[in-house]
């Protein structure tokens, strides 16, 4: 995490600790006074309130580990027990669940945040790759998770995602039996889960510290899309970034505690209030929300293999996004053709995701297709193509310009102006 | 590294063998100690040895009937078939199916009535529910693959037909499966 280190200790045991491990120095260059763009707007707070909801997960998820047996025929009735007889166990288990929600809304904004204003291109394409890595790293946990209370949902869930490996030709019918530990999802897969579901949150933790460590290099994209080049295009972190990163944490938190403690199975699933039961599955099964998009666009194809190929690309293509946009303007506020695909493309995100929640006949297969092909094609054909033949808006000169109009025409002025409203991702 | 030598001649030298010796023996050593690792993860002896088999009678099963049992933990349908389903199974051409398999090589000779097949979706494993969809076979809830009165994939995403699991009649009313 580079950043000119300023720090200097003023106690005697200060100067005895940092001359042995300079931690506090790393700390006040990477959080105190490291140099961000003046012009980042509310979108750039989410890395901020994710970092929170990682540590909100495993704290309540540690506690949780506490209470809960993992056991196939203790562990529903473990759950129903955390929430009737442990004190408090109620909270911390819908805040848990809530908390998985949250997590994932706010990386949807941070994801859509980044292909908006070009936050993969040079030079931070491995900052976004380690990004990539990190959701594929909360889809495992968030998926471990939703098994743990052993209910319908959680079971046939399991049934179906594992079921998605048998697919591989060949040797699919043996990797799901590894995965399971047995010839169906049993007591050894819920405890495999488990104990995968403990780990895979510190695994983040250390991929966060990389997603840091590769930000700091470059330092924050921003609104404009221009490097920083001056210390007019900056401000420091604290208190600037500090303050203003806290206010969006409480907004959002208002949100996540709403949802706990208003709402709390608003985003669950009723039959996973029943015990898992391996010889009926429920009539309408349906992942957990944030997997809806992913899960219609293996429906939408008729075919085992290629389906599961498909929902696997769909997340695989944002590896390779950094190469495949070939504008070299970064932010989409200045890309008057672009900013129709993309919005058309977040539309379609959503409304795969209500398809994937709609039974798979009729017109919503048809939906699913269509949709499934622009997902694609925004990535395979809209992208490439639209760096070769779109004209962009003149850019301002630097950063500060951008926010303060000086130097710039009215134009100029104008796009910054309308960034804010424009752009909610 | 022997390049380092200025008399570096196309000859291997001993550092040469000795660098490939310690590489092969670390990548065996490696693959070993891996071995254990990926092995604890298949069924284990305890699931291995509940996999014996089950003796069902079928005295009890109506015309009509689906009944559901478990061996080796995975669900099994025994289908007691009528008269109309038989004739639906068998008058189907073979050739137009995904998965082609004339209906008496899912039953044993003479024991038409019976149909038992494994009661997981080969699409992505879930009960497909009995007497529902466009062949009055199954239809699953979960992807909406559609089979017939012998458990046939005719639409839907499924590959291949619900396998038949291995069983013998032990007297004209009662079969063991496995």
């Amino acid at each position: 995490m580079s950043g000119h280190s300023t720090y200097e200790p003023k106690s005697a045991v200060g100067k005895w600790f940092e001359s042995r491990l300079p931690i506090m120095g790393l700390i006040h260059s990477s959080f105190v006074v490291f140099p961000n763009p003046r012009n980042l707007n509310y979108f750039w707070t989410f890395g901020g309130i994710l970092a929170f909801m990682l540590v909100a997960q495993i704290i309540t998820g540690v506690v949780l580990a506490m209470h809960y047996t993992a056991h196939a025929d203790m562990a529903f009735n473990s759950v129903e027990l955390i929430m009737r007889d442990v004190n408090y166990g109620w909270m911390l288990r819908y805040l848990h669940a809530n908390g998985a929600s949250m997590f994932f809304i706010a990386v949807y904004v941070h994801i859509f945040r980044g292909l908006y204003y070009g936050s993969y291109k040079a030079p931070r394409e491995v900052l976004w790759i380690l990004g990539v890595i990190i959701f594929l790293l909360m889809m495992a946990t968030a998926f471990m998770g939703y098994v743990l209370p052993w209910g319908q949902m959680s079971f046939w869930g399991a049934t179906v995602i594992t079921n998605l490996f048998s697919a591989i030709p060949g040797v699919g019918e043996v990797i799901v039996s590894y995965l399971w530990g047995g010839y169906s999802v049993s007591n050894p897969t819920l405890n495999r889960f488990f104990s995968l579901h403990y780990l895979l949150p510190f695994m983040i933790a250390g991929v966060v510290v990389l997603h840091i460590w590769a930000l700091h290099v470059p330092g924050s994209n921003n609104p404009s899309g221009i490097e920083k080049k001056t210390d007019k295009d900056v401000l420091p972190f604290h208190p600037y970034f500090t303050v203003k990163d806290a206010f969006a944490l409480c907004c959002f938190l208002m949100v996540y505690v709403w949802f706990a403690f208003y709402i709390p199975n608003f985003l669950g699933h009723a039959d996973n209030y029943i015990e898992a039961n391996a010889a009926v599955t429920p009539s309408h099964i349906v992942p957990e929300w944030y997997f809806l998009p992913f899960y219609a666009i293996l429906r939408a194809i008729p075919d085992k293999l290629l389906g599961v190929l498909a929902m696997f690309g769909s997340i695989a293509i944002m590896v390779v996004v950094p190469w495949l946009d070939t504008s070299k303007v970064r932010s989409g506020s200045y890309r008057p053709v672009f900013q129709i695909f993309f919005w058309l493309f977040a539309i379609n995100a959503v409304i795969l995701g209500w398809l994937g929640s709609k039974p798979p006949e009729g017109m919503y297969v048809v939906a699913s297709r269509i949709c499934t092909v622009y997902y694609f094609a925004y990535y395979i054909l809209v992208l490439p193509l639209l760096g070769l033949f779109e004209t962009p808006k003149s850019l301002p000169a630097s950063i500060a310009d951008s926010v303060l109009g000086k130097g710039g025409s009215g134009s100029a002025m104008a796009s910054g102006a309308a960034s804010s409203p424009s752009t909610k991702g | 590294m022997a390049t380092t030598h200025a008399s570096a001649s196309a000859e291997p030298t001993r550092r040469d063998f000795l660098f490939i010796a310690t590489g092969a023996a670390g990548a065996v050593g490696l693959a070993a100690t891996i071995w254990p690792f990926i092995s604890q993860m298949a069924p284990d002896a305890a699931t291995i040895a509940a996999g014996a088999p089950v003796d069902f009678d079928l005295s009890p099963v109506a015309e009509g009937q689906i009944v559901k049992l478990f061996w080796r933990g995975k669900l099994i349908f025994v289908r007691h078939r009528t008269a109309a389903e038989i004739k639906a199974a068998q008058d189907t051409d073979v050739t137009s199916l995904r998965d082609p398999e004339a209906d008496s090589a899912r039953v044993k000779p003479g024991k038409d009535q019976w149909l038992i097949v494994y009661g997981n979706c080969t699409h992505l494993g879930c009960v497909p529910l009995g007497n529902e969809g466009a062949f009055h076979g199954w239809q699953c809830p979960c992807h909406g693959s559609v089979f017939d009165t012998s458990g046939r994939i005719r639409q839907g995403p499924a590959p291949i037909n619900l396998p038949v699991p291995p069983y013998a009649f032990t007297s004209d009313k009662a079969i063991r499966i496995g």
